[in-house]
């Protein structure tokens, strides 16, 4: 296997202009720590790796904004803003010796706790710079937080797992670090509570940081995050709240509170189990994780959203296919995306449970306009883009 | 197209949705000839007002079929001649598609039709939830046109824009096939084709299904307007408000020509003798905005504000956003006419910028009162001139571009909000290197094989789509530098 390593834009550029005109596939990668998501790449030739696309570009603190190369750690460049005071309110796990890129992370639309204040992925990329497979490096948006000109092609690129060319640069809008972050905690082995618990906050103007749930060895979790100038009077209104919901209630700072959601981020991945994300609805938080205790499964999800992330325990394959076809079939109508999984269960399974990709043909069309000779991942993404 | 092939497109029409309901006189489709930027006036051939998904699909696949070329409008609030028709096109009207499909609180979820305005979103979901985008004419504009262009506000600063709050969408496609992209869940496997499509300006296809995030209607706001000298103070006030970690509902400046036109209008009692007017808006749960508010307070008096005046209550508040909101408005009072530009620069470019617009200003001997979304450095500068007098108006546009290119390049956007349509599209080659526009080209052949909808806008120059796949090959056109294919 042929591993081309490339230091800047224009020579992904080139790679990708040479791959497609000798028809050589390329496996897309950075940090390597979402290799295993995706269906299996087809008859890969060789892989290019981006990783050498390294640092923070700009950094325009008094704008709040950056840009930065694509195979910048997410952890380097949060250090960087941190120093001003600042992050990017992006928090995915960063994997295995917390080598995930920010690169990586946008092109899987990875996301983690904070989404639920700050939104996802592609509402945080204010533009993109991108390789293209003809050989040219484009641009898409710009760094300026409002901005309507041209299509967004950040937006279409975030999540596309690498299939329409090779994102070089991502400019981020970022926000202010908090001055004091506080979290309450509330616990229940009924799952009827803990949903009673978290739709009571959602439906407050508390604006708090972030709002998920937790399923592990037969306990719920709560846990509402509150960031900003004032928490004591918003904490004691949350802890109200979940108590009222009937959850035994704590409430956690400094370390003992960020190891709270340290543990959440690590939970929507798993080393040699399998992790499915479900697609479901707010109101729905509470037949997702039935769904988890059922299978025997550890679950976190953002409440705003509808997302859970449920980590099935380590099996052999056949049993792995079963219990993924079970928690489906449990939870129909939603999407269950197989992420982490032993590539012998990916085999066997659509980890994209394709049926609920909207307009198939014309996400079809967009892949044959974008990488029209099929070198860029080929076979990774829904419905085998 | 002849004449006879539109009349039978149009006998087409009468059969999907209803001969009442398709319009060829010349004197109803003048109604339709521009949108809220009147400069731009095209005649439609014909005009048809469908009222279902099956009609929309249709109608489309009719002018597909017969490769007549169409544009789709809401209520034509835009500002940019985004909903201009094509000449001897169809004009597809969606303001009857008004229909309010599923209020689901339960789940922060409320499904639309395109054209139901932006406050009947609002209006439907209560008091106790919040759809943030509030485009200046939310009374008339259309969720449809607000998809369409990526509408924002005066709020987006803190809330974000119509993309950040669009999950799903049922859409009718150039060739009439309906698809449906997103839904009320997140994170649904595939492209993200609901964020390509929002902010396309009608170039690929027509929304007729809407699905819209809400959020918790925030308890409690606090507002102020604090005086300045100039410019520079206030926005230097305004960074350090943004630095400090707050992160206010609404930040809003005016120059001084700015607020003496409003002044005139609605005596809302702010000083004609201030250089710069800030008005700040902090919102959220009650205890929050408390804390922040006095801070915002504190850090205006630290960049030497002349003079605050807080909102004791919502009378109060209502008069200080009441010259903030007539501001496009008043310039009538001190102008016969006005150009408004709509250009984005990092924040902290302010005063560079301004200094430069008032270089450009004298140049042109035109006077330009500038309105600020300070949050988000949306500039709306005005240019004042008189078409009366020979060769104001051209000198008018010729300064508004200046300004655009001015904007660009302190490293911002030609539009932040009103959209690129055919009022920008000869500055986007200003903004967008030629890779960048053949990749916007690729997602657009991708949709629209044949460039029937909407043609002739956001692009700066014709292009085609080529045949895929296969080998790249330069066409003797293109070397020529005469055409262009992707």
């Amino acid at each position: 296997m042929e591993i081309l390593r490339v230091s800047t834009a224009q020579d992904a550029a080139d790679a990708l202009a040479d791959a497609a005109q000798h028809g050589r596939p390329l496996r897309l990668r950075a940090g390597g720590t979402k290799s295993s998501w995706g269906n299996p790449v087809e008859d890969v030739w060789g892989v290019l790796d981006l990783s050498g696309l390294n640092g923070v570009i700009e950094h325009n603190e008094g704008d709040l904004t950056a840009i930065v190369r694509a195979g910048t750690r997410l952890v380097e460049a949060q250090e960087v803003f941190a120093r001003a005071g600042q992050m990017l309110a992006l928090d995915p796990y960063p994997g295995e010796g917390a080598a995930a890129t920010i690169g990586g992370i946008v092109a899987t639309g990875d996301s983690g706790p904070l989404r639920h204040r700050f939104a996802a992925a592609r509402d945080l990329v204010l533009g993109i710079r991108f390789a293209t497979t003809d050989g040219k490096v484009a641009r898409s948006g710009s760094k300026v937080i409002k901005n309507v000109a041209g299509y967004d092609l950040g937006k279409l690129f975030t999540g596309s797992f690498g299939t329409l060319g090779a994102i070089t640069e991502v400019i981020l809008r970022l926000h202010p670090l908090p001055r004091a972050r506080v979290t309450a905690l509330g616990r229940d082995s009924d799952v009827g509570r803990i949903e009673a618990g978290a739709r009571a906050l959602l439906a407050k103007p508390l604006e708090l940081e972030a709002l998920d749930v937790a399923w592990r060895d037969g306990v719920g979790e709560v846990l509402a995050r509150i960031a900003g100038a004032e928490s004591e009077e918003r904490t004691r209104r949350t802890v109200a709240a979940l108590e009222e919901a009937g959850l035994d209630t704590v409430v956690a700072e400094g370390d003992d509170e960020a190891a709270l959601w340290e543990r959440q981020r690590a939970s929507q991945r798993s080393d040699d189990g399998i992790v499915v994300r479900v697609s479901a609805r707010p109101a729905e938080i509470g037949r997702v994780l039935a769904a988890a205790r059922s299978a025997r499964a550890a679950a976190v999800g953002r409440v705003a959203f509808g997302l859970v992330w449920l980590a099935l325990p380590a099996m052999d394959t056949a049993d792995a296919v079963a219990a993924i076809d079970h928690v489906r079939a449990r939870l129909r109508p939603y999407a269950c995306v197989v992420l982490d999984a032993p590539e012998s269960v990916r085999a066997k399974v659509d980890v994209w449970h394709s049926e609920h990709a909207g307009a198939p043909a014309l996400m079809r069309r967009v892949k044959e306009r974008f990488d029209p000779r099929r070198v860029c991942n080929p076979g990774i993404f829904v419905g085998g883009i | 197209m002849g004449g006879k092939d539109l009349r039978a497109l149009a006998e087409r029409f009468a059969q999907i949705c209803g001969p009442h309901r398709v319009l060829t006189d010349r004197d109803r489709l003048a109604t339709y000839r521009s949108d809220g930027l009147l400069h731009f006036q095209v005649m439609p051939g014909v005009a048809v007002l469908p009222e279902t998904t099956a009609e929309v699909a249709a109608v489309v696949a009719a002018c597909h079929d017969a490769g007549v070329p169409w544009v789709a409008r809401g209520s034509g609030t835009g500002l940019s001649g985004g909903a201009v028709p094509v000449e001897d096109g169809v004009l597809i009207v969606l303001s009857r598609m008004r229909r309010i499909l599923d209020v689901d609180t339960a789940n922060l979820r409320v499904v639309v039709e395109p054209g139901v305005t932006n406050v009947q979103v609002s209006q439907a979901i209560g008091p106790g939830y919040y759809y943030p985008p509030d485009p200046s004419s939310q009374i008339v504009c259309s969720i449809g046109g607000n998809v369409a262009e990526n509408s924002g506000g005066a709020h987006c600063f803190k809330y974000g824009f119509t993309t950040n709050y669009v999950m799903g969408l049922e859409l009718v496609l150039p060739d009439g096939e309906v698809v449906t992209v997103g839904g009320k869940e997140c994170d649904l496997p595939g492209y993200d084709l609901v964020g390509a499509f929002v902010g396309s300006e009608g170039t690929l296809g027509i929304a007729t299904k809407i699905v819209l995030r809400l959020i918790p209607a925030p308890e409690h706001r606090e507002t102020l307007v604090a005086y300045f000298n100039d410019m520079e103070h206030a926005g230097h006030a305004v960074s350090d408000v943004v630095a400090s970690g707050i992160l206010p509902g609404a930040i809003e400046m005016m120059d001084n020509l700015a607020i003496r036109a409003t002044e005139e209008a609605t005596h809302a009692g702010y000083p004609l003798d201030a250089g710069a007017a800030l008005i700040i808006e902090v919102d959220g749960p009650v205890s929050e905005c408390k804390a922040t508010f006095d801070e915002v307070v504190e850090i205006c008096k630290r960049n030497g504000c002349t003079g605050v005046r807080v909102a004791e209550d919502e009378h109060q508040r209502q008069l200080i956003w009441k010259a903030r909101k007539a501001a496009f408005a008043a310039m009538g009072r001190i102008s016969p006419n006005y150009y408004v530009q709509d250009s984005v620069i990092p924040r902290t470019g302010l005063a560079e910028v301004l200094n430069r617009i008032e270089q450009l200003s004298r140049e042109h001997r035109l006077r330009v009162a500038n309105v600020f979304h300070a949050g988000d450095g949306n500039l709306h500068p005005l240019v004042l001139y008189d078409h009366s007098v020979e060769g104001e108006a051209e000198r008018a546009e010729k300064l508004a571009g200046e300004i655009v290119l001015a904007c660009v390049h302190a490293g911002g956007s030609i539009t932040g909000e009103h959209g690129v349509g055919l009022d920008k599209k000869a500055y986007m080659a200003d903004m967008f290197a030629e890779e960048d526009l053949d990749c916007f080209q690729k997602l657009r052949c991708s949709f629209d094989p044949e460039q029937l909808v909407n043609p002739g806008k956001v692009m700066p120059t014709p292009r085609l789509c080529g045949e895929v796949p296969g080998p790249y090959r330069q066409h003797p056109l293109e070397r020529a530098g005469v055409a262009e294919r992707f």
